[in-house]
């Protein structure tokens, strides 16, 4: 139906229920109706990354998702993953590496550099590089972002004292 | 842009998605990973009025063997491919071609069946497709057709689907004894479309080829099976020989024009991606240098 259809999901650990129209993505739900903007809208069709998100533990494009194909699943945006302190660590590089310069692409750069550094301890420049290479920075600030992402990698391998 | 009002149903089972799609035909869109979908939605290129999500049918999901071939189901996403140790042991040709689909973010959602149906012609899977000699597994109204994938593309986002058709599999032979891949593609950035790429699968026979299958991409509407490897098969490969190859090779391509290349560039190309492919499959670098194109 193009009526709203019932959706229930949890976002960042919270159970939330909701009534929504069928063509609204998962991008504009997070941002509109559960006022989560740390989720940017670059493109809307899949290319630029700022809208990524993690969905079932997996970075997904958030504008290249339906609201209500997120029925049912557990989406993490970068309030959740920043409030829990996950990425404390790799924000703080960021921050030193001067690694952002407007901020836009940010939220999803941590989110894409994050899930790289969960399933490879010390990733080489060149994958790094791989794997944000769906994430536009228009202010031209890869070295720094890869820097940062190298330096967390880095920093997360030494023993804890 | 937003994607333009319409309607939703989840499809139950694979039956039920083909009774929705029997009633709503052309007005209705087949949703699994979205990929492509929903940015041609977005970006107001189609405007379906009934969307049938199959994403969440278990039944075509898994990649199993069955016999002497591999039974991938349609909603087996790139990820899943890259991840498989059955892909890497069975049909290592696509696990090489799936690192060049997109980016991660893309391939955790899009599928093998999407990418099938939707038949972008710089698309990677289409042309290993040809490359593996699989067969695409379809549902209709009037039951089950396998077709063989150099008879389901038939031009640009084109095949043999009708509108009340669903993809449901693809069946691959398993790798043979003396199996080889290659696959190249170039493309200004990784992760973009391919200006123009190789999926190749052989039979080596000692320093022979038994089998040569070419699939090219983005060299026209559709991904071509190359008939010039025939002139490559069972013969001692001499310089001389892989230039015929190549010559052949131009002269049955058509390649389009777009803003990334010129017909004479992707020809050029293509002669590039065969010499390289021969001399790496057949581990003979001395071809490399024939007619100084590296």
């Amino acid at each position: 139906m193009t009526a709203p259809a019932a959706i229930s999901l949890t976002v960042n650990g919270e159970r939330v229920e909701a009534h929504v129209l069928p063509r609204l993505n998962l991008a504009d739900f997070l941002r509109d109706h559960l006022k989560l903007t740390g989720t940017h809208v670059g493109c809307e069709h899949g290319v630029c990354g700022a809208c990524t998100v993690r969905v079932g533990g997996e970075i997904v494009r958030s504008c290249l998702m339906l609201a209500v194909q997120a029925d049912g699943a557990a989406v993490e945006t970068i309030e959740g993953l920043s409030d829990s302190g996950e990425i404390a660590d790799l924000q703080a590089a960021f921050r030193d590496r001067n690694a952002l310069q407007c901020g836009f692409c940010t939220p999803a750069m941590l989110m894409a550099a994050q899930d790289l550094l969960r399933t490879k301890a010390m990733p080489a420049r060149e994958e790094i590089r791989e794997h944000l290479s769906g994430n536009y920075c228009r202010c031209t600030g890869y070295q720094a972002i890869i820097d940062a992402v190298e330096t967390t990698a880095r920093a997360r391998m030494e023993p804890k004292a | 842009m937003k994607a333009s009002a319409f309607t939703y149903a989840r499809a139950a089972s694979v039956d039920n998605a083909l009774e929705l799609l029997a009633v709503h035909g052309e007005r209705s869109r087949v949703l699994s990973g979205g990929q492509s979908l929903i940015p041609a939605m977005n970006l107001r290129l189609i405007s379906p009025e009934l969307i049938v999500d199959i994403g969440g049918l278990a039944e075509l999901r898994g990649i199993t063997a069955r016999g002497e071939t591999l039974v991938i189901g349609a909603l087996t996403r790139h990820a899943d491919l890259l991840g498989s140790s059955d892909i890497v042991k069975c049909a290592p040709l696509l696990a090489a071609a799936v690192a060049h689909i997109a980016h991660p973010a893309i391939r955790n959602r899009g599928t093998i069946g999407g990418s099938l149906a939707q038949a972008d012609p710089a698309s990677e899977l289409p042309a290993c497709m040809l490359a593996l000699d699989a067969t695409i597994v379809v549902r209709g109204p009037a039951g089950e057709r396998r077709i063989a994938a150099e008879q389901f593309f038939t031009g640009i986002y084109e095949t043999q689907l009708a509108p009340q058709d669903l993809l449901v599999a693809v069946e691959v032979p398993l790798a043979r004894k003396g199996s080889v891949h290659f696959f190249k593609e170039f493309a200004r950035r990784h992760g973009d479309y391919a200006i123009m790429g190789l999926a190749a699968q052989a039979v080596l026979d000692g320093d022979e080829f038994a089998d040569l299958r070419l699939g090219y991409f983005a060299v026209g509407d559709k991904p071509v099976l190359a008939k010039a490897a025939g002139k490559l098969l069972g013969t001692a490969m001499t310089p001389a020989r892989l230039a015929e190859a190549a010559d052949a090779l131009s002269d049955e391509l058509d390649p389009h024009e777009d803003q990334e290349a010129t017909p004479a560039m992707r020809r050029h190309l293509a002669k590039v991606l065969l010499t390289r492919c021969v001399a790496s499959l057949l581990d003979r670098p001395d071809l490399l240098h024939i007619g100084g194109h590296v």
